[in-house]
């Protein structure tokens, strides 16, 4: 098993799957001659040519748009949307379409369709290139969204996502594209809608997803090390489908959880998480649970602030500390 | 023309009734007779009847509401009739449950301007919630499985919170509450309960203390040998179908409403220096409701043959049962029976019913030893308390009174001729 960034693990996914299967094909802007935004996809153009990589004007409508078109008639495309932020602009095709055309027209069409699309803040990018718009999409049924927080489940995941017959969106993000971690290589396959146990522990339970996972499992670390607190942690890698299981039976365990999101708090991922542990779990409920969150601020554009703004490992760390009192 | 249905007066002593719900929706069509709503009095709840044939044009009053005798509660109109209702103009009052004064003030023209009031009463009832432990719901359940009682045991999460940890420590510790071998009676504070008294006990209790207060009452027992009565019942009993049955109080009521036409005094009112010597004799009987009693009346039993009278209190106290009974049901009584023969009660001493002069306690008709003939043989033994007003009348009177009745029950072949 190699290790590698969460870059080289998503370039792979696209790249054996672009060879495995011939109806792949992957369009976005900077896609093709540029090599990709945040160079995942370079190589590919010299090597699948023109046709299969397809560089997009600036039009993320058009690019979702056209790429629902190619998926209902029977192609498999994986659409790069430069961030998540520009798929409001997408919105409409997201929504009313994608989520929506496999049901409304009595199963006459599938949407084998993969949206990319990299999200998250602080990279200095100012209020609306930074935002973490992950529960929005996962409010709506028919749209399948997936985030991993590892190189291996990027993969896997990854690779998953363009073989599922329903429209997938697919959210990285950007500042994690250099973390490292072991991924098997080859046909490796992670499934759709599992959550996944990433650290075991018996104290309390964080419950998180993507970026904030690494945030979580240094807190947890620094937990056990500094204070003797033993965490667990969850990784839910698909917000719809939701898969509870894994978090309730560790809730069940530790009586106590605090959910980890890089988004805002309000109506957000940890909201839901929260309200089915009480639904589920209530008997097993020994504390309040917490939410760590993003500031309920436009993020800033000024590092210091920004920083402040999102979620930090400290806010873990303190947040834990007032769940496990 | 278009006529006013009033809140019925249902009682001499009934000031106000509280409307319980509508039978007739408005536009219904109504026959007079037709019963047009419920009513709650002090007593009971009632029918009311329409006296009018029509349609119900319009309902002056929400269920719910209490209104005084008088008030108007529903406009009458012939089908198709269109009443301007600001020329049937009336006082009206209406006024809160809660007992606030009545407040006085014109009728309104216009229906929509009859004080709308909220809802009141029952449901703002204070309901105090002691004993709360302030515990995880994980805790909480810990303890039931476990039978730990958490109101012994600290908590030592946030604001004293008390969560798994302290329910753990409680089980390893063995204390404070875990069952032992020989379990200690566990005492459990009751929690006081604070509930507004019904109306109907609310009346019961300004009845008996007027009565108290007001009336020098006192007191003769009597043992009525009541064998051949009892063979009798059996015997009549047996020539009728289960629901015509004669109970021993149909027997009581025919023998004491007999033995009341030679004792006048003890079937009357005093008022002031006034005695009524009431021209009917009309039996109540004390019937057991929830939270009270209520009397239902046999009017005339002097003239009314046994299955009559068990026909009649049948009937009554089926109505009084399921809460449907009618004002001349409870009304009218001269004279009142309380039976707790049924209990197996032996002996008891009512409080006189005002404005009645006197009340008769029975107790149950119970085998016992008796002497007959110097021979100690297995009888039947009734024993009866008449409480009367001294005002009235005296001890020899109520004796002999009672000494008529044993005529009627040690004899009862009397009570059918």
């Amino acid at each position: 098993m190699a290790e590698i960034t969460i870059r080289e693990a998503i370039s792979q996914a696209l790249w054996e799957e672009m060879e495995r299967d011939p109806k792949v094909f992957i369009m976005g802007q900077e896609v093709g001659v540029w090599g990709g935004t945040y160079a995942v996809t370079k190589g590919f153009l010299d090597h699948f040519g023109a046709d299969r990589v397809r560089d997009t004007p600036i039009a993320e409508a058009a690019i979702v748009g056209a790429a629902i078109g190619a998926a209902m008639n029977g192609m498999r495309p994986v659409a790069e949307l430069m961030t998540i932020n520009f798929a409001f602009v997408a919105m409409d095709h997201i929504v009313n379409q994608a989520a929506k055309l496999h049901y409304m027209f009595g199963g006459q069409f599938t949407l084998p369709l993969v949206i990319r699309a990299p999200g998250g803040g602080g990279r200095q990018l100012g209020a609306t290139h930074s935002q973490t718009p992950d529960a929005i999409f996962a409010h709506f049924p028919g749209l399948t969204v997936v985030a991993p927080g590892t190189p291996a489940d990027a993969k896997g995941l990854l690779k998953t996502s363009i073989r599922s017959n329903n429209p997938v969106l697919f959210i990285e993000n950007a500042t994690v594209y250099q973390q490292r971690g072991d991924v098997p290589e080859g046909d490796h396959l992670t499934p759709i809608g599992k959550s996944k146990v990433q650290r075991e522990g018996n104290d309390v339970t964080l419950v998180t997803y993507s970026k904030m996972l690494g945030y979580s499992l240094k807190a947890a670390d620094q937990l056990e090390n500094g204070d003797g607190i033993s965490v667990e942690v969850v990784d839910l890698r698909t917000l719809r489908p939701l898969d509870m299981g894994p978090v309730i039976e560790s809730f069940k365990k530790t009586n106590r959880a605090v959910i980890v999101e890089e988004g805002w708090r309000s109506y957000g991922v940890g909201s839901e998480i929260a309200a089915r542990i009480q639904e589920d779990a209530f008997d097993y409920l020994d504390a309040p649970i917490k939410r760590v969150a993003q500031k309920e601020v436009p993020l800033p554009y000024n590092a210091r602030l920004e920083q402040m703004a999102l979620p930090q490992v400290d806010d873990i760390i303190h947040a834990v500390k007032e769940v496990v009192r | 023309m278009a006529d006013i249905v009033e809140m019925p007066k249902l009682g001499f002593d009934m000031a106000e009734g509280t409307l319980v719900k509508w039978v007739k929706a408005e536009k219904d069509p109504v026959q007079k007779g037709d019963v047009l709503a419920e009513i709650e009095t002090d007593k009971a709840t009632v029918e009311v009847e329409s006296p009018y044939s029509g349609v119900v044009f319009k309902h002056l009053a929400e269920a719910g509401k209490v209104l005084p005798v008088g008030a108007p509660i529903a406009v009458i109109a012939a089908e198709g009739e269109e009443v301007d209702l600001s020329q049937i103009a009336k006082p009206s009052v209406s006024k809160e449950t809660s007992g606030q004064p009545v407040e006085t003030q014109p009728y309104q023209s216009k229906v929509e301007e009859v004080p709308a009031e909220e809802e009141s009463g029952e449901g703002s009832q204070a309901m105090t919630t002691g004993g709360f432990v302030k515990a995880s719901p994980l805790a909480k359940r810990m303890a039931e499985e476990n039978k730990l009682d958490l109101t012994l045991i600290q908590g030592s999460g946030p604001d004293a919170r008390i969560v798994k940890r302290d329910v753990e420590k409680a089980l390893e510790s063995g204390t404070p509450s875990k069952r032992k071998e020989i379990a200690k009676p566990k005492i459990v504070s009751g929690q006081d309960q604070v509930i507004e008294i019904s109306k109907l006990r609310a009346a019961i209790g300004k009845r008996m203390l007027e009565s108290r207060q007001t009336i020098p009452d006192f007191y003769v027992t009597y043992s009525y040998n009541t064998g051949s009565l009892m063979q009798m019942r059996e015997d009549m009993n047996r020539d009728l179908p289960d629901d015509e049955r004669l109970s021993v109080n149909d027997f009581i009521i025919r023998a004491v409403a007999l033995a009341l036409r030679e004792f006048p005094n003890l079937n009357a009112s005093l008022n002031g220096n006034q005695l009524t010597r009431f021209g009917d004799i009309n039996i109540g009987s004390a019937v057991a409701v929830e939270n009270g009693l209520l009397t239902v009346v046999v009017r005339n039993a002097d003239q009314k043959p046994l299955p009559t009278i068990s026909a009649e209190m049948r009937a009554m106290v089926a109505r009084v049962k399921n809460g449907k009974v009618r004002n001349e049901d409870i009304e009218g009584s001269t004279f009142t029976i309380s039976n707790l023969g049924m209990f197996g009660v032996e002996d008891f001493v009512a409080i006189i019913n005002p404005p009645e002069a006197a009340i008769l306690a029975v107790g149950g008709a119970l085998q016992v030893p008796i002497i007959q003939n110097g021979q100690i043989i297995i009888g039947w033994q009734m024993n009866a308390t008449l409480s009367a007003d001294h005002r009235i009348t005296d001890g020899a009177e109520a004796a002999r009174f009672m000494q008529k009745l044993a005529t009627f029950l040690e004899q009862p072949w009397r009570l059918v001729q």
